[in-house]
């Protein structure tokens, strides 16, 4: 997740304070991981001095930074690029777990215990985010769709490969 | 805490084909249980042994402190008609009669008298989103909507364990969501005992605890990593 360019992205919506940036943030994006006050400002300075926001003379109120920021053409046109680049599709073809199963083989332990304990763990989140699905709104059982769509692939991964271990310790040991 | 339904030890054969060869699951009371595998693994007759509508050639069945496998034909099918309930990969419902009278129907098979088994079904149509559909026969149903009457028709008699075979298996995606939904839900309110088998673990993600049938022998998963706080989806 990029935060500059989310807030940017917020701000193109109508100039406004940091507060009311964070606020937006983290009712549509964190879930869960609030934006701290610190990185928000810290993010409207920078953005400010690259040209892509300009900051609003300082009001009197409530809080460290009571300045109107708003967006500039050049930020328009990043934000513009940046939603319609696609994100580069992720190949994971040396994951972490795949490494695992070969080395496991490789030194005579049990591959098939490790992908059920990984099989295990994956059920668990899954379990987690089909709760929070059945208790939260749209974005949240949205959010949680993306998530159980790649453990499930990752689960389809783990089945294919439990079924061919024998012919994978082979393969190795060639 | 004492399990309500057991198998020890199961053994079934068809012909020469070995189909379980020592399964052992324990299910607890109120518990959601989802029963995965591959195909061919023997989940659908582990559920079968189960639930009393297969005997086993070897091993025990205990149901509610009961030996089930050794019961007769009889005592057995008393058992699942008034204490257990069913659902299937495709509802299965009786295409001659309206949907609220295959809601009503284990309740009729039991002696319960036409209008109080009718009366007794109808809530479960509100219930679950099916408000307006109680005179349609099952071939003007969708398949969501026949799948959730099967649901109701499972649970309407308040079973102790509700057995349920695939029950998304011919659904699509959202559909199958909607009918986990509401089977979890119905069953956490009445505190039903479930086993699902499937093969989906996006429909086993509804269950509180899965075991892995394979070659005929039950694998409980065990060795988790601590998961993270709930409600943090990214």
């Amino acid at each position: 997740m990029s935060v500059p360019l989310t807030l940017l992205g917020l701000l193109e919506r109508e100039p406004s304070h940091g507060y009311d940036l964070k606020r937006d943030y983290d009712t549509y994006f964190g879930r869960g991981k609030p934006l701290p006050y610190g990185q928000v400002y810290a993010t409207l300075s920078r953005l400010a001095r690259d040209g892509k926001a300009i900051a609003g003379p300082a009001e009197h109120g409530e809080g460290p930074d009571r300045k109107t920021y708003t967006i500039t053409p050049a930020g328009i046109e990043d934000v513009q690029h940046w939603l319609a680049e696609p994100i580069p599709p992720e190949p994971h073809l040396q994951t972490v777990l795949f490494t695992k199963v070969v080395l496991a083989i490789m030194l005579g332990r049990p591959a098939d215990q490790y992908l059920d304990a990984q099989r295990a763990a994956h059920l668990q989140r899954m379990r987690e985010l089909t709760d929070l699905k059945e208790h939260g709104d749209l974005m949240d059982t949205l959010l949680a769709d993306h998530g159980l769509y790649h453990l499930e692939a990752d689960l389809r991964w783990i089945d294919h490969t439990a079924a061919r271990l024998d012919a994978l310790a082979k393969a190795v040991q060639q | 805490m004492t399990a309500l339904i057991e198998a020890r030890d199961v053994v079934k054969s068809f012909g020469q084909t070995p189909a379980l060869r020592g399964a052992t699951v324990a299910v607890q009371p109120g518990e959601i249980l989802a029963v995965m595998g591959p195909s061919g693994s023997g989940k659908s007759t582990l559920l079968h042994c189960l639930a009393g509508i297969l005997t086993p050639d070897h091993g025990e069945v205990w149901f509610a402190g009961q030996r089930l496998d050794t019961l007769g034909e009889n005592p057995r099918s008393d058992l699942r008609r008034d204490r257990f309930g069913f659902v299937f990969q495709s509802g299965q419902l009786v295409p001659e009669l309206t949907a609220e009278e295959n809601v009503a129907l284990p309740l009729l098979l039991s002696g319960t008298r036409r209008k109080p088994a009718l009366a007794q079904a109808r809530p479960w149509f509100e219930r679950l989103g099916l408000h307006g559909l109680e005179d349609r026969r099952s071939g003007e149903l969708s398949g969501g909507q026949a799948q959730r009457v099967a649901l109701a028709r499972g649970l309407v008699a308040q079973p102790e364990i509700l057995f349920a075979d695939e029950p998304t298996g011919s659904l699509d995606s959202v559909s199958g969501e909607q009918v986990m939904s509401l089977l979890t839900r119905a069953a956490h309110d009445h505190g039903t005992t479930v086993i699902l088998v499937t093969h989906d673990a996006r429909v086993a993600a509804y269950a509180d605890r899965e075991v892995i049938v394979r070659d005929g022998q039950v694998t409980t998963l065990t060795g988790a990593s601590p998961a993270p706080a709930r409600g943090t989806a990214q």
